[in-house]
């Protein structure tokens, strides 16, 4: 800090990590427009949570947390696959993918 | 290589190598095989059933023991990641008695409307994997990784019934509040990890006991952690997927899910909360309460206005799902013996009721709406009759195994001095009795249009029978139950 530069933290990552699953949470919630944005936010809290993963386990020198993110990794690809495959079949009994369209069944 | 490892965790292998099997046997057989498949599924999750116990013979005390360690009857696999305790094993038998009764009440339904496809079994199979491996985690990575499968398997499976828009629909919802809450739940672990550097329950626990005041991470990690169970339980402030689901997913789906994962669930938050954060019990026992309560109260009073049979169903899975978290709120060996034995009873309770509402058809169509019931008692009085079991075992009426479940839970909250909860519990079990008896006055004592068409075959009958004989035989020889339900708790909490 004395020179001048800034030291990047296990702060910093958690802050970036903690906003990014924010904006991923909200845009579950918030967003009115299309499902596949759903599928963003949702690989964007799985993101998150892999920064804060990997940030922990460097800053602990513990290889646990990028064992874990590698997994979440893995897991995430099967979770979207499946995620775009009830997609697609939604889409064919509806032809529509507007989250506002979603209700045949009030709740 | 350690070859115990593989020898504590031979009935999920077993069930991973024979699932995996059956898809390759579909895929090259083709839609011909769903039969076959089907019946190999039952047989493959019984004779798991017997593994599992048969595991638990060897390892009781007095018999030979492999690998034990202190304070756990059960036994510790892959680098302490798995764990089969009388805890696991207790569990693991309700997933495969719900898995095996859930196959076998499947096969008229889906005959008749047209879904007899190999990958319905093989799905229920890798749903039950997953649930298996998840009571069996002790460790919050083998936790997330089989709650992953249980949950994929079960996206699919609520969408099965491709070409009808509430299917796909239900199931699109299912997949983006399951992916939510498995956000929410991984968001917790990494939280827990980077404050404390362990993730294996055992360690985990033995650092709390140690610390004085636990950091403010690992308290955020747990509110994230309990936030994405109850999700999974649909507990009452995360509960909205659940009418919609029910409702949408195909009638056999639902059945399942209402009996097995939802069983699964509570045993890993109780597995969860007892052992690692058990001296954290202060911190989590409010947020329980709240959902405990909250899930009573919902479930209760919105069930009065459904007139949907499945939406009814789970509006009532969510009050149960509120008795069921007393006992984990109570804790210790009563607490969690209530618990097991609430759950024991309450699954197989709800297979009959969905068994029941599977044989309601006329004219070929299912029927799914409350009033269908009218009459019934008239055309088919049989089937009147074991509904009218279910529903009072429900209810909660003295001589049905429905009230020895919710006796035992609100005898361990009044002996562990939370007079209100229990309070709470008995006032809104009177209040969902009202919908529970209403459908029994609607079967003799309304009149409806009387035509039903004759109870099906086989399968339905086989579910119909075993559960209302249950409900039954509790009653009067209890003791197997609530003995292995004790031994179970014992394990658990170590007492």
């Amino acid at each position: 800090m004395s020179d001048g530069t800034i030291t990047i933290g296990l702060g910093h990552f958690l802050i970036v990590a903690a906003i990014l699953f924010t904006i991923g949470v909200l845009g579950i919630f918030i967003n009115r427009k299309n499902v596949i944005v759903i599928l963003m936010s949702i690989e964007l809290m799985l993101l998150a949570v892999n920064i804060n993963f990997v940030a922990f386990s460097v800053f602990q020198h513990n290889l646990l947390g990028q064992v874990f993110s590698m997994i979440v990794l893995t897991v995430a690809a099967a979770e979207a696959a499946i995620g775009l495959a009830i997609l697609v079949v939604y889409f064919r009994n509806r032809g529509s993918i507007a989250v506002e369209d979603i209700n045949l069944m009030k709740g | 290589m350690n070859f115990t490892s593989l020898y504590t965790a031979f009935p999920e292998i077993s069930l991973a190598v024979f699932a995996m099997l059956m898809l390759i046997y579909g895929v090259v057989r083709g839609e011909r095989s769903a039969q076959t498949v089907g019946i190999a599924s039952f047989v493959a999750v019984l004779s798991i059933m017997i593994f599992v116990l048969k595991l638990g013979f060897i390892y009781s005390p007095g018999f030979p023991k492999l690998h034990i360690s202190a304070g756990c009857y059960g036994c510790y696999a892959f680098d302490y990641m798995f764990i089969d305790d009388a805890f696991a094993r207790f569990v693991k038998v309700i997933l495969l008695c719900g898995s095996a009764l859930s196959i076998i009440l499947s096969w008229t339904y889906l005959k008749k409307e047209n879904l007899s496809h190999p990958e319905y079994p093989i799905l229920i199979l890798f749903a039950t994997l997953g649930m298996l491996l998840m009571v069996s985690a002790n460790d919050l990575l083998a936790l997330y990784v089989g709650l992953e499968l249980q949950s994929l398997s079960l996206y699919v499976l609520a969408a099965y019934n491709r070409d009808n828009a509430k299917s796909s629909e239900s199931g699109l919802k299912y997949f983006v509040l399951g992916a939510l809450s498995s956000g929410l739940l991984l968001y917790g672990i990494s939280l827990i990890y980077g404050y404390t550097g362990v993730t294996k329950f055992t360690s985990l626990s033995k650092l709390f006991i140690d610390m004085h005041q636990p950091p403010i991470g690992v308290l955020f990690g747990l509110v994230f952690i309990c936030a994405g169970l109850a999700f999974k339980v649909s507990a009452v402030p995360f509960h909205m997927w659940t009418p919609d689901v029910y409702e949408g997913a195909p009638t056999p789906v639902t059945a399942f899910f209402a009996a097995a994962p939802k069983v699964a669930a509570l045993a890993v938050l109780a597995r969860l909360l007892i052992v690692p954060f058990g001296s954290l019990a202060h911190q989590w026992g409010q947020i329980i309460v709240f959902i405990s309560v909250a899930s009573m109260l919902l479930g209760s009073f919105a069930g009065l206005v459904q007139s949907s049979i499945k939406r009814l169903m789970a509006y009532s899975s969510i009050a149960n799902v509120g008795y069921a978290l007393v006992g984990i709120i109570v804790g210790g060996t009563a607490g969690m013996q209530a618990l097991l034995i609430y759950v024991a009873i309450y699954f197989i309770n709800t297979l009959g009721v969905f068994a029941v509402i599977l044989s309601l058809r006329r004219k070929g169509k299912s029927l799914d709406r409350i009033v269908d019931f009218s009459g019934l008692a008239k055309t088919n009085p049989l089937l009147a009759l074991t509904m009218v079991i279910f529903m009072f075992s429900l209810a909660g009426v003295p001589p049905l195994a429905g009230f020895f479940g919710k006796y035992f839970i609100f005898l361990a909250a009044v002996k562990a001095g939370m007079m209100p909860l229990a309070i709470i519990g008995v006032l809104t079990s009177v209040v969902s009795a009202y919908y529970y008896l209403r459908i029994i006055k609607l079967m003799y004592f309304d009149d409806g249009i009387n035509i039903f068409d004759p109870l099906p075959e086989f399968g339905l009958r086989i579910v119909l029978a075993i559960s209302a004989l249950y409900m039954i035989v509790f009653t009067i020889w209890p003791a197997p139950i609530i003995d292995q339900a004790l031994i179970a708790a014992h394990s658990l909490t170590g007492g």
